[in-house]
């Protein structure tokens, strides 16, 4: 598998990233400075967490609109695959490349924990190395991470299947009280239509060493690198 | 301000009195400018100068084989093995956040950030000691929230996690807040950046943010107590820019890589002023700088301002001859200001140019040699009042009570809001072991991070309490299983003028002297705040310590969480001190009586007989005991491992909530293997009893549900802050 990091000014968790690919694929990702436009070779495209451009006029606002952006957009009109996590998150939802948008947590203070995520969906080459209805932990670390979005556009996500990750309790059970920062039907993880784009907000790639507390994120990247081992 | 005449009226609004002025004349051979007066001001400020500690900080151990760098330098270096360094500080930011609490704390994180990679290391971790007011006085919570919010603010922005500190409760900080940041960055050990400037004709080069009106006479303020009129100072509180930091944190550490940087220092409290004179001065070479080259943010900004300014993020670096360019390009590529402001000269002088005018020409040499020194008149801590009457302890009744109460109740709440995981390398995050635990990328090798002091022992015994500090940051790192190696502290007291506050000055030297020679423990960073009065009331003297220490093996960290199945054991003599506990506090209603005797040579033994036990992989958890005494203890390792357990032994209070030193409790498959290994080597140590079960059973035969503890535990925060 041949991935990239993408780094704008403020990204934060790119490091954390790099450290997770290449534990599941035993090969460096690329890290791609967002003036670069040459994404060519690329199977996996990862917009990291942070803050990117101090998030100051809207999280991801100003990044979505770098020029790194329209390469991410023709890699994934091709068919590549694209994850962003938190901000990266964040900065998929300003670029149009996955509907909605993330609000001011509920409880508007920054949220830092482990939470609990359900895997809604296997057939993905994101989730493959999951199983069906599995929790697992993840921390999450962010301030901005309530997922929104209209009443149609979230029966259609849900319609089409496209939620992949949902904030539970430990036994699976959909509450409020699991979905910390407020997120629409506990959303914590969408997919586009044809699967290759994932967002999500928690970060699996903090939790991929039994040292750190946990290896519940390696599966992530372990199933990216052998749908796309070249 | 511009428009004033120079003389001793305004010098003394600047802070300094009458003799010093009088020097400032003697050294100028003339009236100064405003410029002038302004540096001689801000640089002979006790912020700055540290005129009335220097004398007794001398007298602090600062080497060992493995110091790098001590005291002097912008942050104390460390050799950690593998080539590496750990570079670290702890600062206050005490006035400015009780003036504006978010950005008071926010820039205080900035700031020691500062210190940190100005020296050339990757920022891996940051911790603050924090001491509030009264809980019940509503001002408290306004600077809970704001303090909470502009550490996480800043710290989760620039990405180095948060891993932990500490929070105490007292009506003394009700108008003096304290916030205390340390920051701990990792570097290859043979590519230490330091300050002193070098090379005549060498460009002198301003990178970070522009300069602003904001903090203008900010080591000023924090050199004064506060009257009625805090909030007028707003003015001098800088604001912060955490995503500035960021980009400058990358960029210095990209242009580290390269050859190009002589000397660097960060523009921190009295910014360019500061900078520029300690650089030049501590290389013995002239500085000749031209304001009209600083990046401004504001316009019509005049010489005074430009040169007190502490807009914050910027740096002062002193470059090799020609290395301008590939400076540059990089401050670009980041999106920084870059500008070559000045150059070294020879002689001797720093001269300060705008606008076409001279503003400013002062002797470096005197500005330093001639800077006040006080030897000033202490006095000793009155005794602490007797302990009076006292209740008999009623232990599961008392146990809830303690485990609630401000100074013991979980801190969650507050650490929920801090990034404690980015980096991807903290191994025990914060809670989950007595010091955290933060890996270094890469390397099997780990930190271990802690801070601490209990001010109300320094109150009752200046000399003890202070030494108390030093070894439960000792004790702290070694329950984790590492090796403590240095300390850095931040000296919080109030007024100097004061005898009595000298007094505990001097006594808290002492005490930090002894315990640091006993632990083999030095001091290789520091700071000291002073003035820390509002309306002529001192905080309780709090001298916090961050300590440091190294595990060769990140894999062989040890937590405080309890396991099912084991036995928990006491390493240490059996308790019975209740002078100045929190039970005593607590339960009986007093603050009296001595503080727990600091027995040092007891503190090393125990220390390194749990140090082996823990790598010889014996020991599961570990946990010091301190606020609250043995029982607390055991509570808060059956909480982390959600495990309840039957307990043994006397019934009284002395021995559950006194607070001896030197004790651990110590997790086991055979406790009576232990014991028997600690008494073998003429260590005390006593079975308490074994984890088991959703309860924890006391030996008096009552128990307590695990739910009713954590519910005890966990109601302070959300209760004071969300209702």
């Amino acid at each position: 598998m041949k991935a990239g990091i993408v780094v704008f000014p403020g990204i934060n968790r790119e490091r954390d990233m790099a450290i997770a690919l290449e534990r599941a694929s035993g090969r460096k990702p690329r890290m791609i400075w967002h003036r670069e436009t040459d994404l060519q070779g690329l199977d996996l495209i990862v917009i990291p967490g942070g803050f990117s451009y101090g998030d100051y006029l809207r999280c991801g606002a100003m990044a979505a609109q770098s020029p790194v952006m329209d390469s991410i957009r023709a890699h994934a009109a091709r068919g590549g695959h694209l994850l962003g996590v938190c901000n990266g998150f964040q900065i998929l939802t300003e670029a149009q490349l996955l509907p909605g948008a993330l609000l001011r947590n509920a409880s508007l203070r920054f949220l830092s924990m482990d939470c609990h995520l359900r895997v809604e969906r296997t057939d993905t080459d994101f989730t493959a190395h999951y199983q069906r209805g599995q929790v697992i932990r993840a921390p999450l670390a962010h301030g901005d991470g309530n997922y929104f979005a209209d009443e149609a556009t979230l029966d259609r996500l849900e319609g089409e299947g496209l939620v992949v990750f949902r904030y539970v309790e430990p036994d699976g059970a959909v509450t409020a009280k699991a979905n910390r920062n407020g997120s629409a039907r506990n959303i914590a993880g969408i997919l586009s239509p044809n699967r290759r784009i994932m967002g999500l907000m928690p970060h699996p790639e903090d939790l991929v060493d039994p040292l750190m507390g946990g290896t519940d994120g390696a599966p992530l990247f372990e199933g990216l690198s052998a749908a796309l081992a070249a | 301000m511009t428009n004033k005449p120079v003389n001793q009226a305004l010098a003394a609004e600047f802070g300094l009195n009458a003799e010093e002025y009088a020097r400032v004349l003697d050294i100028m051979g003339r009236t100064p400018t405003l410029t002038e007066l302004g540096i001689f001001s801000v640089m002979w400020s006790e912020h700055c100068s540290y005129k009335s500690s220097r004398v007794w900080l001398r007298t602090l151990p600062t080497k060992a084989p493995w110091v790098i760098h001590g005291p002097g330098e912008n942050a104390g270096v460390v050799a950690i093995g593998e080539g590496l360094a750990a570079i670290f500080k702890m600062e206050s930011h005490n006035h400015p956040s009780f003036i504006e609490p978010y950005q008071g704390a926010a820039t205080g994180v900035g700031g020691i950030l500062r210190d940190v990679f100005t020296m050339g290391a990757r920022p891996v971790a940051n911790l603050n000691a924090l001491r509030f007011g009264d809980p019940k006085n509503p001002v408290t919570r306004r600077i809970v929230d704001g303090v909470v919010r502009g550490i996480g603010g800043y710290g989760n922005c620039v990405g180095v996690p948060t891993v932990g500190g500490e929070i105490n409760f007292h009506p003394a900080y009700d108008g003096n807040p304290l916030v205390n940041a340390m920051t701990v960055g990792i570097a290859p050990a043979d590519r230490i950046f330091l300050s002193a400037a070098a090379g005549i004709g060498n460009p002198v080069v301003y990178v970070g943010s522009r300069t602003g009106r904001d903090g203008i006479h900010g080591a000023t303020m924090a050199s004064a107590e506060f009257g009625a009129d805090a909030e007028a100072k707003r003015p001098t509180v800088q604001v912060g820019d955490p995503f500035v930091e960021k980009l400058l944190i990358e960029a210095c550490l990209e242009l580290m890589a390269t050859d190009a940087i002589v000397a660097i220092q960060d523009m921190g409290a009295a910014g360019l002023t500061s900078s520029s004179v300690e650089m030049a001065g501590k290389g013995g070479v002239g500085i000749e700088l031209d304001l009209d080259q600083v990046p401004q943010r504001e316009t019509g900004m005049s010489a005074y301002e430009m040169m007190l300014s502490e807009s914050q993020e910027r740096m002062l670096i002193v470059l090799r001859p020609g290395a301008e360019e590939i400076t540059r390009a990089i401050f670009e590529k980041w999106e920084l200001d870059f500008a070559v402001i000045g150059h070294l000269t020879d002689t001797g002088r720093i001269v300060v140019r705008h606008q076409g005018r001279v503003e400013a020409e002062i002797p470096l040499a005197p500005l330093a040699d001639q800077a006040p020194l006080y030897h000033r008149p202490t006095a000793p801590s009155p005794a602490p009042k007797p302990v009076g009457a006292i209740p008999a302890a009623r232990l599961a009744d008392d146990l809830v009570k303690l485990i609630g109460c401000p100074d013991l109740a979980s801190r969650a709440w507050v650490w929920d809001q801090y990034d404690s995981t980015v980096g991807g390398q903290t191994v025990k995050r914060p809670g989950a072991a007595d010091a955290a635990i933060v890996k270094v990328d890469g390397h099997r090798l780990a930190l271990a991070l802690t801070t601490d002091c209990t001010p109300r022992y320094v109150a009752a015994d200046p000399e003890a309490g202070a030494a108390q500090a030093v070894a439960e940051a000792w004790r702290n790192i070694t329950a984790t299983g590492a090796r403590p190696l240095a300390i850095t502290d931040n000296m919080n007291f109030g007024n100097p003028e004061k005898p009595v506050v000298m007094g505990q000055f001097a006594a808290a030297v002492a005490g930090i002297a002894k315990a640091c020679t006993a632990l083999d423990f030095p001091v290789v960073s520091g700071n000291v705040s002073l003035y820390n009065e509002t309306e002529g009331s001192p905080i309780l003297p709090t001298p916090a310590i961050g300590g440091l220490g190294v595990l060769e093996d990140a894999a062989r960290a040890v937590g405080l969480a309890a396991a099912p199945g084991q036995d928990l054991v006491l390493v240490g003599a059996e308790p019975s001190h209740l002078g100045q506990s929190l039970w005593l506090r607590e339960i009986a209603g007093q603050e009296a009586g001595p503080p727990p005797p600091v027995d040092l040579a007891a503190e090393r033994r125990h220390g390194d007989f749990v140090r082996a036990r823990i790598a010889s992989g014996e020991v599961r958890a570990c946990h010091d005991v301190a606020d609250g005494g043995l029982l607390v203890a055991v509570a808060e390792m059956l909480m982390a491992g959600n495990v309840g357990a039957t307990l043994a032994g006397p019934t009284d209070g002395g021995f559950w909530f006194g607070e001896d030193q030197a004790r651990y409790v110590v997790a086991v498959a055979d406790g009576a293997a232990l014991v028997a290994a600690a008494q073998g080597a003429g260590i005390p140590a006593r079975l308490l009893g074994r984890t088991g079960g959703e309860g924890l059973t006391l030996p008096d035969g009552t128990t307590i549900s695990l739910a009713t503890l954590r519910s005890a535990h966990e109601r302070f925060f959300p209760a004071l802050m969300e209702t």
